[in-house]
């Protein structure tokens, strides 16, 4: 973990309605900073910052760094730092619209985690339903096809055990989701 | 007991298994299942990502279908992420201006969504409308000696788990006690697969996997209730035990296989040989039938 050690608020551009823009009611400013949240993670190890600095960054409205850091994007979702926040913010549903919010401002690090959620969400809208392999295929074509070499033998061994099974992509017409995804683009202003 | 099945698209994938098992097993005591029709993804880790609504409308779309296909029966999912989903939304719909602006959605789906279907993990219903007695009174090859290592995860037990503890889940106990199997209790039992990270991060995956494979290696395996953790746990042991820098091969069953290993189904409704990790050692354990 590499962190600042000072950051010095002043000569900093700060984004002072970045933390109520997240959570409804104000409840991020309901931080008390105890680190329950980081002592919690799986990945908070491998995070730039934590996820107790990361509160406290969107609290003072450092949008830009918060947004371009990695933590987001090493979240499992598994509620862990949610259901012991003792001052019950919803920290794991924060944390999805932070990744929203580093989508929509096209943030191009860690593209690999902006562009699995792609890939799965084109299949999705494509078939209604996951094709692991497809979503797999699109995945590496988007990000690097050579990151696909140390799963080979793995995807070997789940073909064989008939884990994996290969079906023909759709290439063009409509979607089995298209007219619900657009609805909701619609009905969000996104169209 | 009558319920109606989501599958979710795992369990019509790299994890049919799970799916076979958990069908046969139920069936065997007694449960009717129909299969919602048509039903599509929840949008899993995804949508949320994607858009606020579309978060709710894909669950919600599958919560209309079973409420118009069978109201009164419960929706049975098998899959962790799924199971979040699908009671997250009927959370959410609990708010009349949130369920509105679903069903603003649903229209061009012909469907309305009304939050009156219940969604119930298949853990959930074994052990509480089941219960460990009717699993036990179906036992014809107990799991004498075998040690099993429950294996809970995230979502199985947390938010919006209504059925057990977030922190020490014991649902599995009495369920594993019941088939004669002794249950291996370890540190990780409700930690985090790791989910994707696996896939876009697979070094710290694999070290989160790692940790709760090694804390777990004194069993002779472990039991899952969640596709996504059977297929990180499963899947990836050569890439763990060279993250970890020493071999980990243990292998990792679905709950309803070893239930249906102690109920004597046949190799037809196990599915066993698909697992990545073989589960001959499992077998060789089990007393001769």
């Amino acid at each position: 973990m590499s962190t600042p050690e000072v950051i010095d608020l002043t000569a900093i551009k700060r984004d002072p309605g970045f933390s109520d823009r997240l959570t409804p009611e104000h409840q991020l400013r309901r931080c008390i900073q105890c680190g329950t949240c980081t002592a919690s993670c799986p990945a908070a190890e491998a995070m730039d910052i934590t996820p107790r600095q990361m509160w406290r960054m969107v609290n003072l409205g450092l949008a830009d760094q918060v947004l371009h850091s990695k933590t987001m994007w090493l979240c499992t979702i598994c509620y862990q730092c949610s259901v012991r926040c003792p001052r019950g913010i919803p920290l794991t549903e924060t944390i999805a619209k932070l990744k929203q919010l580093a989508i929509q401002a096209r943030i191009q690090e860690w593209s690999e985690s902006t562009k699995f959620y792609k890939s799965f969400s084109d299949v999705m809208r494509t078939y209604g339903r996951m094709r692991e392999m497809e979503f797999m295929a699109r995945y590496f074509l988007a990000t690097n096809l050579f990151a696909a070499v140390p799963f080979t033998g793995m995807a070997m061994t789940m073909f064989a055990r008939g884990k994996l099974k290969p079906e023909l992509p759709k290439l063009s017409g409509v979607g089995r989701l298209d007219r619900l995804f657009n609805r909701v683009a619609e009905l969000e202003g996104r169209k | 007991m009558k319920y109606l099945f989501y599958p979710g698209c795992s369990m019509h994938g790299s994890a049919l298994e799970y799916q076979t098992s958990m069908l046969a097993v139920l069936e065997a005591m007694g449960a009717e299942i129909k299969e919602l029709d048509d039903w599509t993804c929840c949008g899993a880790s995804v949508a949320s990502v994607m858009s606020d609504l579309l978060s709710l409308a894909l669950p919600a779309r599958n919560l209309a279908l079973a409420e118009a296909a069978d109201g009164g029966r419960p929706l049975l999912v098998g899959c962790s992420s799924c199971y979040t989903n699908l009671r997250r939304t009927a959370l959410a719909a609990a708010n009349p201006s949130t369920l509105a602006r679903i069903n603003q959605a649903l229209e061009v789906e012909n469907l309305t969504y009304h939050g009156a279907v219940q969604t119930r993990h298949l853990l959930d219903v074994l052990a509480n409308d089941f219960r460990a007695d009717a699993i036990r009174a179906c036992v014809k090859r107990p799991l004498t000696g075998l040690k099993v290592a429950p294996y809970y995860g995230c979502q199985t037990v947390r938010p919006y788990s209504p059925f057990d503890d977030s922190q020490h889940p014991t649902s599995m106990v009495d369920i594993l006690e019941a088939l004669g199997a002794t249950v291996y209790h370890y540190s990780h039992e409700a930690t985090c697969c790791g989910t994707a990270l696996l896939t876009t991060k697979p070094h710290v995956g694999f070290e989160i996997v790692g940790q709760i494979l090694d804390s777990a290696s004194a069993a002779d395996c472990l039991a899952a209730v969640c596709p996504m953790c059977h297929l990180n746990l499963d899947s990836y042991q050569d890439h763990v035990s060279r993250a970890l820098g020493k071999p980990i091969r243990i292998p990792v069953l679905f709950l309803p296989q070893l239930i249906g290993l102690a109920f004597g189904l046949p190799e037809s409704d196990l599915l066993l040989k698909r697992e990545v990790v073989p589960v001959d050692s499992v077998l060789a354990k089990l007393p001769a039938q």
